[in-house]
């Protein structure tokens, strides 16, 4: 199992969730959180004065997939979620030791 | 003889005093009679100036009504906007918008004024007016009063606009297109409706503004929106309507209250007068049509869209105060409470309606202002009760449908003439000054683009 964890421009989460949809994609979490990369931030003035903010907002969407489907998904969330301008995002992928589902307890595979 | 001479004396003195007191006692009574006409000035003028600040305090409540509706990262553009329309369409009314409207002229609009320079001896009424805003001479309140009430009012009209065309549009065009609203377009029909012009000549009725106020915003707006397009992400490319939830509902639910508050300002303001039975009749009928709008807001959004919908609730209460401000001098509160229902189910209509047909309305503001001001200035022609003003009478009390003719021509009149003129100011706006926003600015929010602020800063103010 891999869990996929894409960072992405908030705008854009609409389209990578119609995505994943039609790549199968049964569920996700996302978070709303702020970052930087190279895109770095903005100068802003307030009342006459500078200050840098540093932090953009950015979406994390965060999905649990078989070993066989993780490509496919990674694929599906890189060409929904570009633009060709600074700040698409990334994208990681790990593996994953366990999944359990709570309501019913079953674990590994069955409970993607 | 020394007897008579004394009871001579006696009676002389007696008639000399008599007369001296019966002409100090007139003296007295004309004195007094000057008095209460000062007086009867000074509490039409304390009411006209509290009425007019009660508008004036309706901007808090558009910029709260407006920016709850909108996202956060719009906010401060928003509330901008709606901060600065005031102070732009109070410069534009001084130097001209008051001038074509009220000043004397010919019945399509008047030129003398500019400035408030003139001669003028307001409060003098009727007959004994001299000056140049003959339109005013039935108000017996001082110039500069006169002035204010109608300045918040046209100010009012402009701050409607804000809300079409919330999200996309660039700050200063709106700025620039305000005060080309208050100055030339507002003042021309509101020289046909209340400034002596070829409306109220034909009997046409607006109490309040239904028309001169509500349906000309609605009108301006509707042009903005229909020049502007939707807002980017509102709708998708196969067409499906995707909603965009306001930020803030408190906001949205304070800004209503604001509103209604200072609509007991906007209608029994009106009467330019402390007129004890007309400003209280006003002041019920003007909350009844509010509170029915409320109710069946309520209970429509309860039935057809699930549940009970805040935002559409607030907007009811609005769509019975815009339908009701026309009619408010003329209808009993049965007929109040009978606009306010129809407002409220109107309002339910028209917003999905306008969302079907791809005109992006953020707040409603269209639905609200231009829809119910068109249906309550027909409502004048419907609910118009005899026992208020025998010479005013709706179809419903048998008066026919003259009246109802009448009102259909202003609505009309005034659409045109408001939708025409503000469809080309925004067309030309485009290769002028610029219209809309980029794509990026957009998505980014207009805080950050167009001033460089945010509403609700986090990490980057908290030191």
């Amino acid at each position: 199992m891999r869990l996929i964890t894409a960072i992405i421009k908030p705008f854009k989460l609409d389209e990578v969730k119609e995505a994943l949809g039609k790549a199968g994609v049964a569920g996700m979490t996302v978070t709303e959180v702020k970052g930087f990369g190279r895109q770095k931030g903005h100068t802003e003035l307030y009342r006459g004065s500078e200050y840098v903010v540093d932090f953009l907002p950015k979406i994390v969407i965060e999905i649990l997939a078989e070993d066989s489907r993780a490509d496919g998904i990674v694929k599906a969330i890189s060409d929904a979620a570009k633009t060709g301008k600074i700040g698409d995002g990334k994208i990681f992928v790990q593996a994953v030791e366990d999944c359990i589902r709570i309501r019913t307890g079953e674990r590994g595979e069955e409970a993607i | 003889m020394l007897r008579r001479f004394c009871w001579a004396a006696t009676l002389s003195l007696l008639a000399v005093v008599l007369w001296v007191w019966d002409v100090s006692w007139a003296q007295d009574a004309k004195a007094l009679e000057k008095s209460v006409g000062d007086l009867r000035v000074a509490v039409d003028t304390v009411w006209v100036m509290v009425t007019g600040f009660l508008v004036f305090w309706m901007h808090a409540g558009f910029a709260m009504l407006e920016s709850g509706m909108c996202r956060a990262k719009n906010a401060v553009a928003i509330l901008y906007k709606n901060f600065g329309v005031v102070a732009v369409s109070s410069i534009a009314f001084w130097i001209i918008g008051f001038a074509l409207m009220f000043g004397d002229g010919n019945p399509l609009i008047g030129w003398k004024g500019y400035f408030l320079i003139g001669p003028d001896n307001s409060p003098a009424m009727g007959k004994a007016y001299e000056g140049i805003f003959s339109s005013l001479n039935w108000a017996g309140i001082p110039l500069y009063a006169k002035f204010f009430f109608q300045l918040v009012f046209a100010a009012t009209a402009a701050t409607i606009v804000s809300g079409c065309v919330a999200e996309r549009i660039r700050f200063s065009t709106f700025m620039i297109f305000s005060f080309l609203l208050v100055a030339v377009i507002y003042p021309i029909q509101g020289h046909w409706v209340w400034g002596g012009g070829w409306l109220s000549a034909l009997g046409f009725v607006d109490f309040a503004g239904s028309t001169v106020v509500h349906s000309v915003g609605g009108w301006a707006g509707l042009a903005g929106i229909l020049v502007l397009g939707p807002r980017l992400g509102k709708y998708g490319p196969d067409g499906k309507m995707y909603p965009i939830p306001g930020h803030n509902m408190a906001m949205v639910t304070l800004g209503g209250f604001i509103l209604w508050l200072g609509w007991f300002g906007f209608n029994p303001g009106s009467t330019l007068a402390a007129a004890p039975d007309d400003i209280a009749r006003i002041a019920v009928t003007t909350n009844l049509s509010a509170a029915s709008g409320v109710v069946a807001s309520s209970l429509f959004s309860r039935i057809f869209f699930g549940k009970p919908d805040l935002s559409m609730s607030v907007n009811g209460a609005l769509a019975g105060l815009v339908a009701i401000t026309a009619p408010c001098a003329n209808v009993t509160p049965l007929g109040a409470v009978i606009i306010g229902l129809g407002a409220g189910v109107l309002v339910c209509l028209s917003v999905p309606f306008l969302d079907r047909v791809k005109v992006d309305d953020p707040v409603g503001a269209v639905s609200v202002h231009l829809v119910c001001g068109i249906y309550g200035t027909l409502a004048v022609g419907l609910f118009a009760s005899p026992t208020i003003n025998k010479e005013v009478v709706g179809f419903f009390y048998g008066g026919g449908v003259s009246l109802l003719v009448k009102q259909l021509t202003g609505v009309v009149a005034v659409g045109a003439l408001t939708f025409v003129l503000s469809y080309i100011l925004w067309q030309l706006a485009r290769p002028i000054v610029g219209l809309r926003v980029e794509p990026e600015a957009e998505l980014a929010g207009l805080d950050l683009t167009e001033h460089g602020m945010e509403a609700y800063p986090e990490e980057a103010l908290a030191r």
